[in-house]
């Protein structure tokens, strides 16, 4: 029995629709599950961090330094009781955590984390290289909106209502501001593709956060809004709206509304460095004599950014105190919005003449 | 498993097709305006699969961008803003009968003359016109660069006009919601 098992699968290896079909999936589940790592560890992170801003100690019990508090922490809320309300939409409530996870995830197959080979056989360092990758980015982070509306709508509460209103206005906000800001890169590369991207910063000698700097800023103030972190988390503050669209959630489905969120500040944090700083590349990829730097791969340089982006949220978080909700319709419509459109048209007319000079 | 891999894309246009028809059925026959949008919102997205099936990254993605992230979370809002739990019972007037069914036939008869009449069948053109599209000006092209060569050089006029059009409605419901 286990004989013919393993013939099929050595068959099936062969066959080129596995490479076509199966190597993408497998090394998609990889990516994924370091992203679940990830995530863990970010938590621990910002609440010893937290703790470092608020002078107090933070999470040091469990392990040493405290390092075990996650896996404690995803123990205690896979056992815990996952309640559904009495009147609540049963299949939306629980669907909805689900529908914040999965668009975030699907994202990283686009993600390039490190480069394309350059010897025969090297390993690819994505999933895939899509021709319309930026747009599929995009369109995909405002899908997880729905997750968020779904489970307020479906909780039957009040709080929980509101929180799902607050956010979907928020979110639809700054979702234009976020896309205008991505034009002018876009522009400036001449590709849509991610890959396109960074090669196109490589060819320019320079990361496009130096020429882009509106539009970087633009786009990682609209970042924090779609992820719903301090400054701008109006749909899940505690002292109106008890904890918004997740107020009735509990054990693990409170889990994956947490996932979600994290997961798309990683993703908030890996577009900002694949667009504005540069992918894997070294800092001033241009100039020679820090060519030592690229001892360092570039699989290396694009987490130390992706990491310096999360310190980032986390610093916020610890600093700032929260919008008010027309103060934060303000910044979207009067400021964010202008500011990119701006930027884009200032973009194209120099794209477009220094295209038509020397 | 050899069945699924040759017929992978034909098991999977059935099945989005399939999404596509149940989720426009919903939206007529539930009674629920929420249970409505999120069938309309299935409908979209089972499209921008199709589109992507036909090789059109593009368009498939800015389906879901446009329809999937803006147009339905809008009628989200607003249903859950109006808060309407059920619709009141809708007599439908005895005079629109018959001209919605004259509707129905002409698109009926339209889509039948599409998918009968158009030189080779619907298939076999949609798959030339790709073909030529990938190469344009003797250049091997992207999707999205594809999209734009059509776009804005064969049907600049009509994309304009589209623009204009789209600008006065903005307008107007800007000056009709001032009014109140």
């Amino acid at each position: 029995m286990s004989w013919s098992w393993l013939d099929w699968l050595r068959e099936a290896v062969g066959q080129p629709q596995f490479t076509l079909l199966f190597a993408p999936a497998a090394k998609f589940l990889v990516a994924i599950f370091a992203i679940f790592l990830l995530i863990a560890y970010l938590v621990f992170a910002e609440r010893r961090l937290l703790g470092f801003l608020q002078v107090r100690l933070g999470p040091n019990r469990v392990g040493p330094w405290g390092l075990l508090q996650p896996i404690a922490d995803i123990l205690k809320l896979l056992v815990k009781e996952d309640t559904i309300p009495n009147r609540a939409v049963r299949w939306a409530y629980l669907l909805a955590p689900c529908l914040v996870v999965a668009p975030a995830l699907v994202i990283f197959s686009v993600v390039p984390f490190g480069p394309s080979p350059t010897a025969p056989g090297a390993p690819r360092w994505y999933v895939t290289d899509l021709n319309a990758a930026l747009v599929f980015v995009v369109a995909l982070a405002s899908l997880g909106i729905y997750g968020i509306i779904l489970g307020g709508w479906a909780s039957n509460n009040k709080f929980s209502l509101l929180g799902g209103l607050r956010s979907a206005a928020q979110m639809v906000s700054y979702e234009v501001p976020q896309g205008l800001a991505l034009v002018g890169p876009l522009m400036l590369a001449g590709s849509l593709s991610l890959v396109g991207i960074v090669e196109g910063q490589a060819r320019l000698g320079l990361w496009f956060a130096v020429p882009q700097i509106v539009a970087f800023f633009v786009y990682f103030v609209a970042g924090v809004a779609e992820t719903n972190r301090n400054p701008f988390d109006l749909p899940e503050a505690e002292s109106e709206l008890v904890a918004g669209f997740h107020t009735e959630y509990s054990g693990v489905r409170f889990a994956l509304f947490f996932l979600g969120e994290y997961a798309n500040m990683i993703v908030i944090s890996a577009i900002a460095v694949t667009v504005f700083l540069g992918g894997w590349l070294r800092p001033f990829p241009s100039v020679e004599a820090l060519a030592f730097l690229d001892l360092v791969p570039g699989v290396a340089w694009f987490f130390l950014k992706v990491f310096a982006f999360l310190f980032l949220f986390i610093w916020f978080r610890g600093t700032f105190p929260r919008f008010r909700f027309d103060q934060l319709m303000d910044l979207g419509w009067k400021w964010l919005i202008p500011l990119s459109l701006a930027n884009v048209l200032v973009t194209g007319l120099v794209v477009v003449l220094v295209d038509r000079g020397p | 498993m050899e069945l699924l891999i040759a017929h992978g894309a034909t098991i999977l246009f059935y099945l989005f097709a399939a999404v596509v028809v149940a989720g426009a059925v919903g939206v007529v026959a539930l009674r629920n305006p929420m249970y409505g949008a999120l069938c309309l919102l299935a409908t979209f997205l089972g499209v921008a699969a199709l589109f992507l099936l036909r090789h059109a990254e593009f368009v498939g993605v800015v389906q879901i961008f446009v329809y999937g992230g803006g147009v339905m979370v809008l009628f989200l809002f607003v249903i859950m803003l109006v808060n309407l739990h059920r619709l009141r019972e809708v007599r439908m007037l005895a005079s629109t009968a018959p001209l919605a069914a004259v509707v129905a036939v002409l698109l009926v008869g339209m889509l039948l003359w599409a998918v009968v009449a158009l030189p080779g069948g619907g298939a076999a053109a949609g798959a030339a016109g790709t073909a030529a599209l990938r190469e344009v000006a003797g250049e091997e092209l992207g999707n999205s660069e594809a999209v734009a060569w059509v776009l804005f050089r064969d049907h600049l006029v009509a994309f304009e006009v589209a623009s204009l059009f789209l600008l006065v409605a903005m307008i107007g419901a800007v000056v009709l919601g001032r009014k109140r």
